[in-house]
């Protein structure tokens, strides 16, 4: 019976109630679109580093601490047979870091240089481009933000300094062969990638590497030496432990959005109910007890939040599709403004099950709260107060 | 109480606070209504016609005294228990209709039904009845934003009478409609009244509807000041 008088009040009303429901379905829409692309940036940031750098794991020379430049030129040897034979298999890529020096345009940059296979398919990388006929100069790839912070191009030629495995110093000139869009800082800011055999030549390193990336199907095997077997998990701790880091930033925005989004609701749903004063008044004094006044509007503001969450489908549904197949262009260029983040230029929001349930879910209980809020209070004033219309404020 | 007597009033107070203190709006009322009468109470405005009623009708409590209606000792009621004997014995007209905008007429009639729970066909058949008493079936899918005041009324009446109640208070029925709708509807519920006996009680000032009332309790400042039994109406047997 509630039930019928709830949906006749609610479809009966018109605009009134598509006002209403338009209301809430704006703050599911919200809510789950932010939140999403909130998911959305720190799931990319972790699948691009995968994606570029990760891939399924690594073997790391003993001595090789990415975090620490110093142990660089320790930190190689030949490869142990067993890595070796993932690499022959094209199914791991030697990297061989260093440090160096670079000195584009008459300036001094300290720079990381990684000789890399040009032929490799492991890391999702433009190394392709490193395979030049002109062998009278180092072969030089640079991202986009390091080709911007050091002013180079496409052709330019500058002098590279490093010092060789005799601990002696010396230079050559490299020449910038392709400038390659990565969304991961990582693998641009102050690095140089050259090919491997030419950087195991110019470090007097032959056949040497300081890591191995292998590829994602690739299961850890015996016979590395000393190389350590460096999971996937390991790598991604750093990232992990940000986006741990970040949780009460994210809850923070999800508790902003809500309460935005509860007082849009309120103010609707209270301006709603307090105008029926009358009506609820008429109702009562029709026989109606006050208990199911109040349940009565607290359903209508029940099935409010019902017909927001389809109408949220229907109209934003499209909008929310669209963004999760296509993204958002950010616009965002990190080298300037360092964020410690991998950030998409293209950003695709992530609508994880969980987001959405927990957003119906809460929204639905605040639209409960604040249906069943106002309509308590009128339905406690008297029955001849409210049959005049007096607003119970 | 008589079975006979639908209403029963011994020493009824009301008071309204305003302010730090009281305005008494009934007092000592004694009144006995009898089944099947059609009595208005009658008064200039703030004379406690109103107030009465809605003390008759269990909208508002009393202050001191006993108000005893269909059986219901309404001082010891508890909201509830009034909301139900309004429910199932009583049926309410008020002066501006109060009918849901939302609703057709068929659906404002079927009200009261659905909150007694009566079964979807018995529904139909008793809203058809009602409406077809007010004659408003031409209307019947109609909103109250599309009928005249007349026709709102009567589908207020419709509404009051299609559960069968044993009383029905009108609350300035006809005070928004001019003379010649004030006559039909006065005319409609005498003729309800006659075929349903069922109990009419009207607060009004109204000069027009005098004549169709069988007793006047005259109200003034608060108390009655005359209760008279009009033995030949002006217009009739309201037929």
């Amino acid at each position: 019976m509630m039930f019928k008088i709830a949906i006749k009040n609610l479809l009966g009303a018109g605009l009134r109630t598509w006002l209403n429901v338009f209301v809430t379905a704006i703050s599911f829409f919200m809510i789950i679109f932010i939140s999403a692309m909130y998911d959305g940036m720190r799931e990319h940031a972790m699948q691009v580093s995968i994606d570029t750098e990760i891939a399924g794991g690594a073997y790391w020379h003993p001595e090789y601490d990415p975090m620490d430049p110093m142990t660089f030129e320790d930190a190689h040897s030949v490869l142990p047979d067993a890595v070796m034979a993932l690499v022959d298999q094209k199914k791991a890529v030697s990297v061989l870091v260093s440090q160096a020096s670079i000195y584009p345009n008459g300036r001094i940059m300290p720079v990381i240089m990684k000789g890399i296979s040009s032929e490799q398919t492991i890391v999702n990388m433009p190394t392709q481009m490193l395979v030049v006929d002109d062998e009278t100069t180092i072969p030089v790839m640079i991202g986009t933000g390091m080709a911007k912070d050091a002013k180079l191009k496409v052709g330019d030629s500058f002098t590279i300094r490093w010092l060789d495995a005799d601990r002696t110093y010396d230079a050559d000139e490299g020449t910038i062969v392709h400038i390659m869009e990565t969304e991961n800082f990582k693998l641009d800011l102050n690095h140089i990638w050259v090919p491997l055999a030419k950087a195991q030549s110019m470090l007097a390193m032959e056949n040497e590497a300081t890591y191995v990336t292998f590829a994602k199907d690739v299961l850890p095997s015996e016979g590395n030496g000393t190389w350590i077997h460096r999971d996937i998990h390991y790598l991604v701790r750093d990232m992990e432990a940000m986006i741990e880091a970040d949780e009460p930033n994210a809850a923070i925005m999800y508790i902003i959005l809500l309460a935005l989004a509860a007082m849009g609701i309120f103010n609707a749903q209270v301006l709603s109910i307090f105008r029926r004063g009358k009506e609820i008044g008429t109702l009562m004094a029709l026989g109606m007890a006050r208990s199911r006044v109040v349940g009565l509007f607290t359903l209508e503001g029940g099935l409010n939040a019902v017909l927001a969450a389809i109408m949220t489908v229907i109209l934003f549904g499209p909008i929310l599709w669209y963004f999760n197949t296509y993204g958002i262009y950010m616009g965002i260029d990190y080298s300037e403004g360092q964020m410690g983040l991998i950030i998409a230029k293209r950003l695709i929001p992530v609508y994880s099950v969980g987001l959405v349930l927990t957003t119906t879910f809460v929204v639905s209980i605040i639209v409960l709260i604040v249906s069943y809020m106002p309509s308590r209070r009128i339905a406690k004033m008297r029955p001849t107060d409210a049959l005049r219309g007096k607003t119970a404020v | 109480m008589s079975d006979s007597f639908v209403v029963q009033i011994h020493n009824l107070v009301k008071k309204f606070p305003v302010g730090g203190d009281f305005f008494t709006a009934l007092k000592n009322i004694n009144l006995e209504l009898n089944h099947a009468e059609f009595t208005g109470l009658i008064g200039p405005s703030g004379s406690g016609k109103t107030t009465l009623l809605n003390i008759i009708g269990g909208l508002d409590s009393p202050s001191g005294g006993n108000v005893n209606v269909l059986g219901s000792d309404l001082g010891s009621t508890s909201h509830a228990e009034r909301a139900e004997l309004r429910r199932t014995k009583m049926g309410f007209i008020f002066q501006s209709y109060n009918l849901l905008p939302v609703y057709s007429v068929f659906e404002n009639v079927e009200l009261p039904l659905i909150l007694n729970k009566i079964e979807t066909n018995e529904r139909k058949r008793l809203v058809e009845q009602a409406v077809g008493s007010v004659g408003l079936l031409d209307k019947i899918d109609s909103r109250p934003a599309q009928l005249s005041g007349g026709e709102c009324q009567r589908t207020a009446i419709a509404r009051a009478i299609v559960h069968k109640p044993a009383l029905i208070l009108a609350d300035e029925p006809t005070a928004n409609l001019d003379s010649e709708n004030s006559h039909q509807i006065m005319k409609i519920m005498g003729r309800l009244n006659n075929e349903m006996d069922t109990s009419f009680v009207f607060a009004t000032h109204d000069e027009k509807i005098m004549g169709y009332l069988r007793r006047i309790v005259h109200l003034d400042d608060g108390q009655i000041a005359k209760d008279e039994l009009i033995e030949n109406p002006q217009f009739g047997e309201q037929s």
